[in-house]
């Protein structure tokens, strides 16, 4: 990992890298790290050079830029003179590369995980969606749009909540 | 085919024509759609309106950023200083938003529009342009259901929201067919493989809409295309548009937000 006691310089390795970008976080979902999300794709690391393959979930994100500033912050404390992050489209960002400690943060904040992305979304997918607060799955959609791009609002008929779900994508 | 730097100047050209076309298509239908934030028939419709801003915003930066990566200027710069006639969007999202029929008839027609090219795209012979493709249709699936859900809700529901909506297709119709009006460079992208030809896309859309409509009650008007949106004619309703979407980033030329 990280190495910096004075005199000697910090080691940069992919794995050191990796490990820093467990600290950034989507300001919108801010218990879940870009890690977990399945958002970093590549970390390249070449000397004092870092690139990372960065994957939007929604294109038209508005926190995009703020992840990828703190990206560059976070491998520079790592001793890293040039940072770049390269934005990658391929292969396309898919909810299912979100990891169980995804899933689990968002239950968390009371946001349902996305169903398995890999069959057609229709309305059918969104039947039967398991409440985050009591488990139900005596929910409703209300709206396929919610605050964020990804998400999208229900109504548990059992606890009588609201709530609100990551899309699949 | 990825690379802008190995490719000759007709080429790169024509490739930018597409790009400028479909970037200028999104940016415009997505300040139409910002409008409605707070002015929405429903508070879900308003906050659909605001995420579907959204998204097409994001997509026209998109698309703009592919276009600077073949010489244009940055996507802000695309956005905020060019002039109407330098705009090559579809006269369809520049008309004014009109009511909530008009609104969810344009963008359901442009919505299955973006469908078809999008599903073209993602097999281009240009390589960035197929991988964006294949990102930006996967997240259209949410738009698509939306406003399809809207059509055939609105069609037939009361006599006077289907004759609101009659009305909205009847206006909306030859301005949607202008979206299918060839860039310039058409013969030379459709010989690089990058796009099919823009007449086989209007037939597959067709092909997509019309039962839609027509479950809905809808009578498909006979129209010729309203042309001329891809060379930079434009209707009035234009240049009010950008005097509004461009007022504060020129009001501030070189500032910083």
């Amino acid at each position: 990992m990280v190495n910096d006691r004075p005199g000697e310089g910090p080691t940069l390795t992919r794995e050191a890298v990796l490990a820093a970008l467990e600290a950034v976080k989507d300001p919108e979902i801010p218990t879940v790290s870009i890690v977990d999300m399945g958002m970093v794709y590549e970390v390249r690391v070449d000397g004092d050079t870092v690139e990372v393959a960065f994957a939007p979930t929604f294109v038209g994100c508005p926190a995009l830029h703020v992840m990828e500033r703190e990206i560059v912050e976070r491998v520079q404390a790592l001793g890293a003179r040039h940072v770049s992050v390269r934005r990658v489209y391929w292969p396309p960002w898919t909810s299912d590369r979100m990891n169980e400690r995804a899933r689990q943060a968002l239950r968390e904040l009371g946001i349902a995980p996305p169903q398995p992305a890999s069959r057609e979304i229709t309305m059918v997918l969104f039947e039967g969606l398991a409440c985050p607060f009591c488990g139900s799955k005596d929910t409703q959609m209300e709206n396929l749009f919610g605050p964020t791009s990804c998400r999208a609002l229900f109504y548990c008929n059992a606890c009588r909540q609201p709530f609100e779900a990551f899309k699949p994508l | 085919m990825g690379n802008p730097s190995r490719m000759s100047e007709p080429l790169r050209e024509a490739l930018g024509s597409l790009l400028l076309a479909m970037a200028d298509d999104e940016v415009l239908l997505g300040h139409r759609d910002a409008e409605w934030v707070g002015h929405a028939p429903i508070l879900e419709a308003d906050i659909a309106m605001a995420s579907i801003a959204q998204d097409e915003i994001g997509h026209a930066i998109l698309w703009y950023s592919l276009l600077h990566e073949l010489g244009w200027p940055d996507p802000d710069r695309m956005a905020y200083f060019r002039d109407p006639p330098e705009f090559r969007n579809a006269t369809l999202v520049e008309l004014p938003r009109g009511d909530w029929a008009f609104t969810v008839v344009r963008q359901f027609l442009f919505d299955y529009a973006e469908k078809v090219r999008l599903e073209a795209l993602m097999a281009s012979a240009y390589r960035p342009l197929a991988e964006a493709a294949a990102k930006v249709r996967r997240e259209e699936t949410y738009h698509l259901m939306h406003s399809r859900a809207w059509v055939v809700r609105l069609g037939d529901a009361t006599e006077e929201s289907h004759r609101r909506m009659q009305a909205a297709l009847d206006l909306a119709w030859p301005h949607a067919l202008g979206l299918f009006e060839p860039a310039p460079g058409e013969d030379l992208r459709v010989a690089e493989g990058i796009q099919p030809p823009e007449a086989e896309l209007r037939a597959r859309w067709e092909a997509e809409v019309r039962p839609i409509l027509e479950a809905a009650s809808l009578v498909v008007p006979e129209a010729e295309p309203i042309d001329g949106g891809r060379k930079g004619q434009h209707t009035e309703h234009l240049a009010a548009l950008l005097a509004d979407f461009q007022l504060v980033a020129r009001s501030g030329v070189g500032e910083t937000w």
